[in-house]
């Protein structure tokens, strides 16, 4: 098969899978995953043919695979649909893909697949465990989740809509795909959708991510007004470039492509969950942790700093808005990590750190190193969505020692209820640790040291030093608290009598962490750098040779510094350090001393939203709209009318039936009007079907009667 | 390329499920679920008018998108209606809710 129809066909699989088990397979779990799994893994081979053959062809930057065919017509133009492979959609495909097959795999394992029904489960609700008489004892079991088909039915959703964004060729099916994961991040986080708190983290998500998602329709709008398509290579090229660098746009002397580049950035603040917007990310870590490593590794938040850099040629061109993109990426990798060190819930912790990753890239690109940002996102992608899985395995098996004990008053997501599972739970622990260590920027050997050395190098070698300095500050907050995340989780001694009970978790579910673990690790050496002391020259730099292609002007190296490396080796090993140092010792949250109340209710923002926002709108509502427009204006005006009707009423009673009716003729009329009501006021059921019934009959009655007799 | 009847036929058939689902359905949902059939057979209608008329004057067309928003604002309160039914009445079966009769 040619590129081009592989291209076609990757998205495919997943929603073919989606309309299977919503239609057919629902009822019967085994098939309903075997479908999902199956088609995430087609996906996968497909991506990986398509992968291998696009790193044979040279300069693929300025030959892509491209196909495309008309879609919607507007009037005698068309609207056009299709697929572009360029070096970073390849390299972006690789991890996406990946990431999403071993998601699969791990909820088979994550949901109880093969476990008996529980007890009392019920659907939309975690499952409760299940009692099962073995060797003459009962004792609690994990149970399969009540709706587990549906489950890989939205999953498949989702990844469907993820690789329609990567593939896309145009802003308008790119946003298509943006769309669809918005309504699967809304459905899966209120996957639980009877527990109150799943519910409005669902909406919360929904409505936070709308905010941008406007503001990128409107930029997609103007952008398709000034150049008239929505093609990423028509777009990109030096004439339509020119043009919009030249218009004014006359909003506060921004040049068309920097308000076009704004709204869609304010797009990725949206999705990607950067200050302002962020507050919708940790509640969503309500959904199952499948669908957290989903959303917040693999493919939504990514997706978000993706759009920035495919439309990162456009949005280069405004020196302005390349400034507010660097201020909103560095301002929220130091902003989200500082909260991170106060939260206690384990996966609350990776959500802030998600935030303050996205922030690093996003502040990358900002500074106009697109390679450095496309590398850390892509290794960001493998270890944290390796660090949810972890999170995910370590919850699950902290759930198992809940069952065991039957108290379920202890919180199995709350670290200081953990402690000492390197021995109970050791694959998860050594996976956990080499995906905190790629988080954390562990020197020369992690993926995570790699990619976000280069951001740092690239800052300082382009002298942006107060992005530097925060970066470094974020990056050394990063390893403090993934070491506290560690050392609270894994090391020390159990701390509950659940946590003695864990255990480690299924094959399904270690699987992939290990496979994530390998690229963890691994995928940091394609992108070492050449002048790189010893290490630089041994593998090539793959990375910025092959990614950097895709930009019309292929990006320089930045010059070998010492200063940003002995920054990123001090930040890393001294945050870990200190982590280790500071809660080796600590037992309990009252010896916590980073529980600073500022960071851990996170600023207060959730409060600020709420008396800004969601309360100022229950009041317009509530005070407005119900009291003053229904109540007051509408019902004000209906009231009108029965005082009106009973004084004319009451006049022509006086002055006509009185005096003329009641004495010339008598009750007849009356009687008869009354006794024919008597009898017709059957026909008002109070059924609206009937009613629409007779309206049809009526209209078929009188419609051949007209036509009989007008036109035959 | 297909005739224009065949279009006008599906659309005509797609009207007739709905209207029959409005008309024989219990669940007030499933009445909007027919309600949306028919807009939708209209708008296969405005679309294949368009199409097989000038294509540069678009007015089928925008009609169509016209009928979209008016329907999803239409779904919008009616679904707010059957769930404000349903908390004060416990029912979503439309011949149960007939508080305006004799």
């Amino acid at each position: 098969m040619t590129t081009e129809t592989l291209l076609w066909l990757i998205p495919l699989p997943p929603v073919l899978a989606f309309f299977l088990i919503v239609l057919f397979t629902n009822r019967s779990k085994a098939l309903s995953h075997s479908v999902g799994v199956g088609a995430a893994f087609l996906s996968w081979l497909m991506s990986m043919v398509v992968f291998v053959r696009a790193l044979g062809v040279e300069h693929l930057g300025e030959h892509p695979f491209e196909s495309s065919i008309n879609w919607l017509p507007t009037g005698d133009t068309w609207l056009r649909i299709g697929v572009l492979l360029d070096p970073t959609t390849a390299a972006i495909l690789f991890f996406v893909a990946l990431t999403i097959f071993m998601i699969f795999l791990y909820s088979v394992g994550y949901h109880n697949f093969g476990q008996p029904k529980g007890d009392h489960d019920h659907k939309g609700l975690p499952p409760h465990g299940a009692t099962v008489d073995e060797h003459g004892h009962t004792h609690v079991v994990p149970s399969v989740e009540p709706m587990y088909s549906r489950f890989f039915a939205f999953l498949g959703l989702f990844a469907f809509g993820m690789y329609v964004l990567v593939l896309s060729d145009n802003l308008l099916t790119f946003f298509v795909g943006w769309e669809i994961m918005g309504l699967c991040s809304y459905l899966l986080i209120g996957f639980w959708y009877a527990k109150p708190s799943a519910r409005d983290a669902a909406v919360k998500a929904f409505m936070t991510t709308r905010i941008g998602d406007v503001f990128m329709l409107l930029g997609i709008a103007y952008l398709y007004s000034v150049t008239g398509t929505l093609t990423f290579r028509e777009i990109f090229t030096e004439d339509v470039l020119h043009t919009l660098a030249s218009v004014p746009s006359g909003f506060l002397g921004f040049s068309a492509a920097g308000l076009i580049g704004l709204l869609l950035f304010i797009g990725t603040v949206g999705k990607s969950a950067q200050f302002p917007l962020h507050v919708w990310l940790p509640d969503a870590m309500e959904g199952p942790t499948p669908v957290s490593a989903m959303i917040h590794a693999a493919t939504m938040v990514s997706a978000g700093v993706y759009a920035v850099v495919r439309m990162f040629p456009l949005i280069s061109l405004d020196a302005g808005t390349m400034s507010i993109v660097a201020f909103i990426g560095a301002f929220t990798a130091i902003f989200a990590a500082t909260i991170a060190v106060a939260q206690n819930d384990i996966k609350r912790v990776l959500a802030y750190s998600t935030i303050s990753q996205l922030g690093f890239m996003i502040a990358a690109l900002g500074i106009g190193a697109y390679v450095a940002a496309v590398f850390h996102l892509i290794t960001h992608a493998f270890f944290k969505a390796l660090l949810f899985l972890g999170s995910g395995s370590v919850i699950h098996g902290m759930e198992h020692g809940v069952l065991h004990t039957g108290n379920h008053h202890v919180d199995p997501q709350d670290m200081y209820n953990m402690g000492g599972l390197r021995r109970k739970m050791p694959i998860t622990f050594w996976t956990f640790l080499i995906g905190g260590f790629a988080l954390s920027g562990f020197p020369l050997i992690t993926a995570g040291f790699w990619s976000k050395d280069e951001i740092l190098a690239d800052a300082w070698g382009h002298h942006h030093y107060a992005v530097f300095i925060v970066l470094a500050i974020a990056a050394f907050l990063t390893a403090f608290y993934t070491m506290r995340q560690i050392t609270l989780t894994f090391l020390g001694e159990p701390r509950t009598k659940e946590a003695e009970h864990a255990q480690e978790t299924p094959w399904t579910m270690t699987v992939p962490l290990i496979i994530l673990s390998i690229f963890a690790v691994g995928y940091g050496w394609v992108g070492i750098p050449e002048h790189f002391p010893v290490l630089g020259g041994l593998v090539p730099n793959w990375i910025h040779e092959f990614v950097g292609g895709t930009l019309a002007e292929h990006p320089e190296a930045v010059e070998f510094n010492w200063t940003p490396l002995l920054t990123s080796l001090f930040v890393a090993l001294g945050g870990l350090g200190l982590g280790y140092a500071v809660y080796r010792d600590v037992n309990s949250v009252a010896q916590d001393r980073f529980q600073i109340p500022l960071l851990k209710n996170k600023y207060y923002f959730d409060e600020a939203y709420n008396y800004l926002f969601v309360k100022p709108a229950y009041w317009f509502a509530e005070n407005v709209v119900y009291k003053l427009m229904d109540q007051g204006l509408i019902d004000g005006i209906l009231h009108i009318f029965g005082p009106v009707t009973d004084r004319i009423g009451a006049f022509i009673r006086n002055n006509f039936d009185l005096p003329v009716i009641n004495r010339f003729f008598g009750d007849g009329s009356a009687d008869v009007t009354y006794g024919l009501g008597e009898r017709m006021r059957f026909v008002q059921t109070g059924r609206i079907q009937q009613y629409l019934m007779f309206a049809l009959v009526t209209f078929i009655v009188v419609g051949a009667a007209l036509y009989f007799f007008l036109l035959a | 390329m297909v005739p224009l009847s065949w279009y006008l036929i599906f659309a005509a058939a797609l009207f007739s499920i709905g209207l029959f689902g409005v008309l024989s359905r219990r669940n007030a949902v499933a009445i909007l679920l027919g309600i949306e059939l028919m807009l939708n057979a209209v708008n296969i209608n405005l679309a294949a008018f368009w199409r097989y008329g000038d294509v540069t004057r678009m007015a089928g067309q925008v009609f169509a998108i016209i009928v979209f928003a008016v329907a999803a604002a239409e779904v919008a309160v009616g679904l707010a209606l059957v769930i404000s039914v349903y908390r004060r009445r416990n029912t979503v079966v439309a011949d149960e809710i007939d508080m305006m009769k004799w």
